[in-house]
């Protein structure tokens, strides 16, 4: 655990701004960390300060201004967006606060979504599928749709969802932010587990004390700079 | 089709009112079309299966209808003698001098007097035209009183089923058959002695010169002959040719209309299904940008997007196609305005017009559903997963 | 105030929205439009009618003649005022694509009987004097750039040959109605050569025009004018110019039935298009009518305020669509002009028009209204989040 474990995040003078019609707002600046392998890592600080973006940075969902972002030896601030989408596929897995779940899909489905990017066959994914709703406690609740199941199990979807590809990474933002207090404990829990016996490195965004002290490390951002401690 | 169809599909189901909605608008359009196509398919089938492949008709130059034509015995008697005119099994050149006149009768159902068409025939007129069957009774004897008419009229007007009597030109007539004639104009003809009828009509001239030729090809040797002959007034025309240049206006004006009101229709229907993505895209931003974070590309979204689109004009394509083939059994009877003969003809579904009317209905779908879907896959990643 | 302000902040959320559903009723009140204007032509002979004009015609057909001689007996039924007749003569002028109904006429009493068509005095005197003239109504004059003193030569198709005219004068109508498209020329001229060509069919017409003193003697008139000629060779059918007028268009009667209801549909679908609208915007504002019920606002204004948007997007469309009717019509009535010679747009279809969009307007807000006023606000709040 901790510093002894390779970087699986390198990240160096990252800068970002953001346009609102005239006016520049810059949210990060010149920021530069590592992550290590199988570390679980709760970002923290006020509203505004550039921790969402952060995260979708290192996801590969949004655009650097300039700096670079190595994950798993790869910079992918240099990628196109082709390649960007190929990437996150099966290197990023995503847990957002509202589940994101696709309403008109079942459980099963939802978690398949990820891997129809893949060349996998119908069985190889309906095995990869089981496996991960296993790993969440949800196989019986396969062939439900999201409507049908409370916040914390759709989260629990999500998640299995996330790892299904068996992905470098996982981001979540704010994942507990819309659970109640049980279903809150549970789904940290559950990330807890997914770091601790099957080493997954995790970025969580979150502003809830509790969450992160869930987490091995926290940092802050604070006004687009990055302070540490654990 | 990374994204599964059953995305697409399944969306469509959960707002039901509004995909029934547009849905129906497609459909409207297809049955419009499609019906459109089928009516003047009807009508060109009737008008081209009322002529045969190697007759030739011949009428007074400058006119363009039997009845406005009028031949004189002499002319008529010279058209007779052309070489390439066919021998009948009966050892009798297949020729036929005929005399048209239109008449009033007064229609069954709304009592209101009709156009009617009535041809002198002679023996060999039936001959000439293999379409028309005598199905009751028998042809009327030469030299007699007597007269046949076609299904429809007996059908439709008061007073021509067999045995009964007709009276028109101050004479009796007693109807001893009737025949039909497929899908042709001839349905709505009264068939008589040629010779008897132009005494009654007191009509000393022939309207036509029907004949079949020996060899399809003969007709330009013989329409040359025909129309540099000095002793004739006379023009030749390929019977098929007659009965196309005779529904031209009414089928140019029913092209017109049909088309310009399926263009309309089709707008508004396109419109009606842009309006329902355009909501559909806003209403599922979130799972947009979800779809792209988890390497979705937007390709894919754009595919989904039309596809949704198009499964509701496919569905109402196939809807409209049912509707409009129900209308098969209609049959619609009108004037020919250029003829001011009465028509009687149905719609006609040709595998042709199944193939365009679904066509049709893909390229609304695509072209209703292209614009939203390109907003939903121009969409940030960022934005998207915020608009949440 | 206040509520038509909500209305049209409402109206303008979704722009692009508002945009493509005032588009589709646009297009749609326009097909509506021209359709009916089309039915309209269709009646146009009928409209053009007088009620005291008779027409006279051989009782078998318009195919068959009647003989001269019936004139003076026409003339001296009790109740006739004046008697002209007319054949239809249909010769082609340069192409059958340039369909003009022309007629031969006997020039001083057909003028007489058709007052609505004016002609300067000058023009009058040399039409009645010169045998070989012919006078155009203005419409077909200015359709192929007759002037007079032109000579017009026409196709016989009826009467073979080519026959001759000059352009004397140019008539105008007195009424929209009245058929502008016309060619008029000398009953004598066609007899004459009648006479030297094919003796036979000289001395008849094709219809007598027969006007009378009043209009509710005209069942009688027609009766006493076919009475006279029962059991001759040439039986008439007499009948009021209206009658006459319909009996054209009941032949095609079929058509037009067809494009009534085409136009019905029409409005279907325009209704479905609004509906479709109003029905997603009602669902997506679901929450925002539960709030304002938690704040005192009646079922009323929610109708109201979704009514009310529903009508004004319908209104605004229809009238872009009836401004539009206009230009298009007349475009219409260029390319299918050889078709109909009157092709305007009337009063009674604008008044149509308005009607209709009214409907779909308050039609298409029904289901949204009923949803909106019955949702409870609970469930209504929940949708928001």
């Amino acid at each position: 655990m901790g510093s002894d474990n390779q970087p699986i995040v390198t990240i160096r003078d990252l800068t970002k701004s953001y346009r609102r019609g005239t006016q520049v707002i810059p949210v990060l600046e010149h920021i530069s960390f590592d992550i290590p392998e199988g570390e679980f890592l709760a970002l923290m600080g006020p509203s505004g300060s550039g921790k969402s973006t952060l995260l979708n940075l290192i996801a590969g969902i949004d655009k650097t201004d300039c700096g670079t972002i190595e994950i798993g030896g790869v910079d992918i601030t240099i990628m196109t967006e082709t390649e960007l989408a190929r990437w996150r596929a099966t290197h990023v897995g995503f847990i957002f606060q509202f589940y994101n779940l696709i309403p008109v899909l079942t459980a099963f489905e939802n978690v398949e979504l990820p891997l129809l990017l893949t060349p996998l066959s119908r069985r190889e994914r309906r095995e990869h599928v089981e496996v991960a709703l296993q790993m969440v406690g949800l196989a019986d609740r396969m062939d439900h749709y999201p409507s049908q199941l409370s916040g914390g199990q759709q989260q629990r979807v999500a998640i299995a969802r996330a790892i299904v590809t068996d992905p470098t990474l996982l981001v979540a933002d704010e994942p507990t932010g819309d659970l109640d207090r049980v279903s809150a404990e549970e789904i940290l829990g559950l990330m807890a587990r997914l770091n601790q016996e099957f080493s997954k490195t995790i970025i969580m965004v979150t502003h809830d004390p509790h969450a992160a002290e869930k987490a091995h490390t926290i940092r802050r951002l604070e006004k687009g700079v990055l302070n540490a401690h654990s | 089709m990374k994204i599964p169809l059953s995305y697409s599909f399944r969306n469509l189901l959960t707002r039901r009112l509004v995909t029934v909605l547009t849905t129906s608008g497609m459909a409207l359009v297809v049955f419009v079309f499609a019906t459109i196509l089928m009516l003047a398919e009807g009508l060109q089938k009737t008008l081209v299966d009322t002529g045969s492949h190697d007759n030739v008709i011949v009428i007074r130059r400058a006119s363009t209808t039997e009845v406005q034509s009028g031949i004189d015995r002499y002319q008529a008697s010279v058209v007779e003698t052309q070489p390439e005119i066919a021998i009948g099994q009966n050892g009798r050149k297949l020729v036929a001098k005929e005399m048209v006149v239109i008449m009033n009768l007064p229609k069954k159902r709304s009592e209101k007097p009709s156009h009617v068409t009535v041809r002198g025939i002679n023996e060999q007129s039936l001959l000439l035209r293999p379409q028309v069957k005598l199905v009751e009774g028998r042809m009327p004897k030469p030299g007699s009183s007597e007269i046949i008419v076609g299904d429809s009229i007996a059908k439709r007007f008061i007073g021509c089923g067999i045995g009964e009597t007709l009276h028109f030109a101050m004479r009796d007539w007693t109807v001893v058959g009737i025949f039909q004639a497929e899908n042709t104009g001839f349905n709505s003809e009264i068939w008589g002695d040629v010779d008897q009828l132009m005494q009654a009509f007191r009509r000393p001239v022939y309207s036509s010169v029907t004949f079949k030729l020996r060899n399809y090809s003969d007709f330009k040797t013989l329409s040359e002959r025909i129309e540099s002959d000095p002793r004739l007034t006379l023009e030749a025309k390929r019977e098929i040719q007659y009965y196309a240049d005779q529904s031209e206006m009414m089928t140019k004006f029913l092209r017109i209309l049909g088309m310009s009101l399926t263009i309309i229709f089709s707008m508004g229907a396109m419109i009606g299904a842009t309006i329902t993505m355009y909501a559909a895209v806003a209403n599922r931003t979130g799972e947009i940008g979800t779809l792209r974070a988890l390497g979705f590309r937007r390709r894919n979204i754009l595919f989904a997007f039309v596809a949704e689109s198009m499964l509701m004009s496919i569905a109402g394509g196939f809807t409209g196609l049912l509707c409009a083939s129900f209308m098969q059994f209609l049959t619609i009877s009108t004037v020919n305005w250029q003829t001011f003969t009465e028509l009687a003809f149905s719609f006609t579904l040709t595998g042709g017009i199944i193939y365009k009317s679904l066509f049709f209905s893909v390229v609304m779908g695509f072209l209703g559903g292209v614009f939203p879907a390109l907003r939903a896959s121009n969409m940030n990643i960022v934005d998207a997963l915020r608009a949440r | 105030m206040h509520i038509l302000k909500l209305i049209l902040r409402n109206a303008l959320r979704h722009k692009l929205r508002t945009f493509l559903t005032i588009l589709g009723i646009t297009i749609a009140i326009l097909a509506f439009g021209i359709l009916r204007t089309l039915v309209n032509a269709w009646y146009s002979g009928v409209e053009a009618s007088s009620t005291t004009r008779l027409i006279s015609r051989n009782a078998i057909s318009l195919v068959f003649s009647l003989p001269l001689s019936y004139r003076e007996k026409i003339r001296h039924i009790p109740g006739v005022m004046g008697v002209s007749y007319a054949i239809w003569f249909n010769g082609t002028y340069i192409s059958e694509k340039n369909f003009i109904p022309n007629f031969a006429v006997e020039p001083k009493t057909f003028l007489e009987l058709y007052p609505e068509y004016l002609l300067p005095e000058d023009q009058k005197a040399t039409f009645l004097r010169d045998r070989k003239t012919a006078i155009a109504g203005r419409k077909v004059a200015e359709r192929f750039r007759w002037k007079i003193g032109d000579n017009i030569i026409l196709k016989g198709t009826i009467f073979p040959g080519a026959w001759e005219f000059v352009l004397c004068g140019i008539y105008d109508g007195a009424e929209k109605t009245a058929d502008e498209t016309q060619l008029f020329f000398h009953w004598n001229y066609l007899n004459e050569r009648l006479k030297k060509t094919v003796a036979r069919r000289a001395d008849q017409t094709g219809v007598y025009i027969v006007g009378i003193d009043s209009p509710d003697r005209a069942a009688e008139i027609s009766e006493a004018v076919d009475m006279m000629f029962k059991n001759s060779l040439a039986e008439t059918l007499t009948e009021t110019e209206k009658a006459f007028q319909m009996s054209f268009v009941t032949m095609t009667g079929a058509i037009v039935t067809v494009i009534q209801l085409v136009s019905f549909m029409v409005i279907v679908i325009i209704m479905a298009v609004v509906a479709n609208t109003m029905a997603m915007t009602a669902r997506e504002r679901i929450g925002e009518y539960a709030i304002m019920k938690t704040l005192g606002f009646g079922g009323w204004h929610i109708a109201v305020l979704i009514a009310g948007e529903s009508l004004l997007i319908t209104i605004i469309g229809c009238i872009i669509g009836v401004v539009l009717t206009f230009p298009v019509a007349v475009h219409f009535g260029r390319t299918m002009g050889t078709f109909f010679p009157v092709f305007s747009v009337s009063t009674a279809t604008i008044v149509l028009d308005l009607a209709a969009s009214f409907f779909v307007g308050l039609m298409a807000a029904v289901f949204p209204t009923w949803r909106a006023v019955n949702i409870r606000i609970a469930d209504g709040l929940r949708r928001i989040g």
